[in-house]
């Protein structure tokens, strides 16, 4: 056996060990992407609550728009 | 006047100032435990003897116990800050007790599903009801009752008040966890670490499990920062620093 068959062997317990190793592994990297892709979805529902608000005061006061002309884009 | 340490903490403790401070550390963690992460498994993996009675299955040691360890580590966190927001209702102590306990979580899966892996080949079972994997159990379901309790309330904050109880009155199963090897027969195997008193492991085998308490350490905390940020974003929506943020942050 080559040094790096000999290594995945790992002496007879390969089916022991890297199950045990990839298990680590997957659930750390679960632990990592799930709170990415929470972050993503509040910035997202907190850009759209404040275009709302946004909309709502333009309605409410349609004369602020000439006197401010800087309108923040709800994309941004 | 050395009052400026609980300054600095009263400070830290405000949710703008803590976000920013965590956004900074946090890649460092993250660079930090990946480090000593990767040399870790290079010495456990590779550089690291096979034992004389285990052979190469005692190598799932380098995972198993740091996973062990951190799974009574985040209880103890989750439990101080759980106490902190109950007394002194800090908003920012109830995100980190709450934002622990998934992290816990996981780590406290992969020490019983690491275990399981372990105790086929070595005691001829995945599974036993002996007190320290019990225990361990229980630990798990802990976890997961501090998490379901969390969401069960439509008010977050209500939620996080219950739940911390649940992680204080839970902090009674760490002792039990760390000396049940001590206090009951069981087939698990005695502490390899001691902190007070000589080790039972070579320098070789040593090393990477200590790197890897170091790597699991620096992931926690890395972890804990991305979801405390995250929850303070959602906490304080209506607040304008998080608008600031909503407004300037593309999507990240």
């Amino acid at each position: 056996m080559s040094p790096l068959q000999t290594f995945f062997a790992m002496g007879g317990y390969a089916i022991y060990v890297w199950p045990a190793y990839a298990v680590f592994f997957i659930v750390l990297i679960v632990d990592t992407i799930a709170p990415r892709l929470r972050r993503r979805r509040v910035l997202r529902e907190l850009r759209a609550r404040l275009a709302r608000q946004d909309a709502r005061q333009q309605r409410a006061r349609p004369d602020r728009a000439s006197v401010d002309p800087i309108i923040t884009p709800p994309s941004l | 006047m050395s009052n400026w340490i609980p300054l600095w903490l009263h400070k830290l403790g405000s949710p703008p100032t803590f976000y920013r401070f965590a956004g900074t550390l946090r890649p460092w963690a993250m660079v930090l435990a990946l480090l000593f992460g990767a040399v870790a498994l290079y010495g456990g993996l590779v550089l690291a003897p096979a034992d004389y009675q285990q052979g190469d299955a005692y190598r799932i040691i380098f995972i198993h116990v740091p996973s062990a360890w951190m799974s009574m580590f985040i209880y103890g966190v989750m439990g101080v800050a759980a106490f902190i927001a109950l007394v002194w209702r800090i908003k920012l102590a109830e995100v980190v007790a709450m934002e622990s306990a998934p992290i816990g979580a996981a780590f406290t899966f992969i020490t019983l599903v690491t275990g399981s892996l372990w105790g086929k080949p070595m005691w001829g079972t995945w599974w036993t009801w002996d007190a320290r994997l019990t225990s361990e159990l229980v630990l798990l379901f802990l976890y997961l009752g501090v998490i379901g309790l969390y969401h069960a309330f439509e008010d977050r904050r209500q939620g996080a008040r219950a739940a911390a109880f649940l992680a204080i009155i839970g902090i009674i199963n760490v002792p039990i966890v760390h000396f049940s090897v001590n206090w009951w027969n069981t087939l698990h195997q005695g502490s390899t670490i001691n902190v007070f008193g000589p080790s039972k492991i070579s320098w070789d085998m040593l090393w990477p499990l200590l790197c890897m308490m170091l790597a699991t350490k620096f992931y926690y905390v890395a972890s804990l920062f991305r979801r405390v940020r995250t929850d303070l974003l959602a906490l304080e929506g209506g607040k304008d620093w998080v608008r600031q943020i909503a407004e300037s942050e593309a999507g990240q």
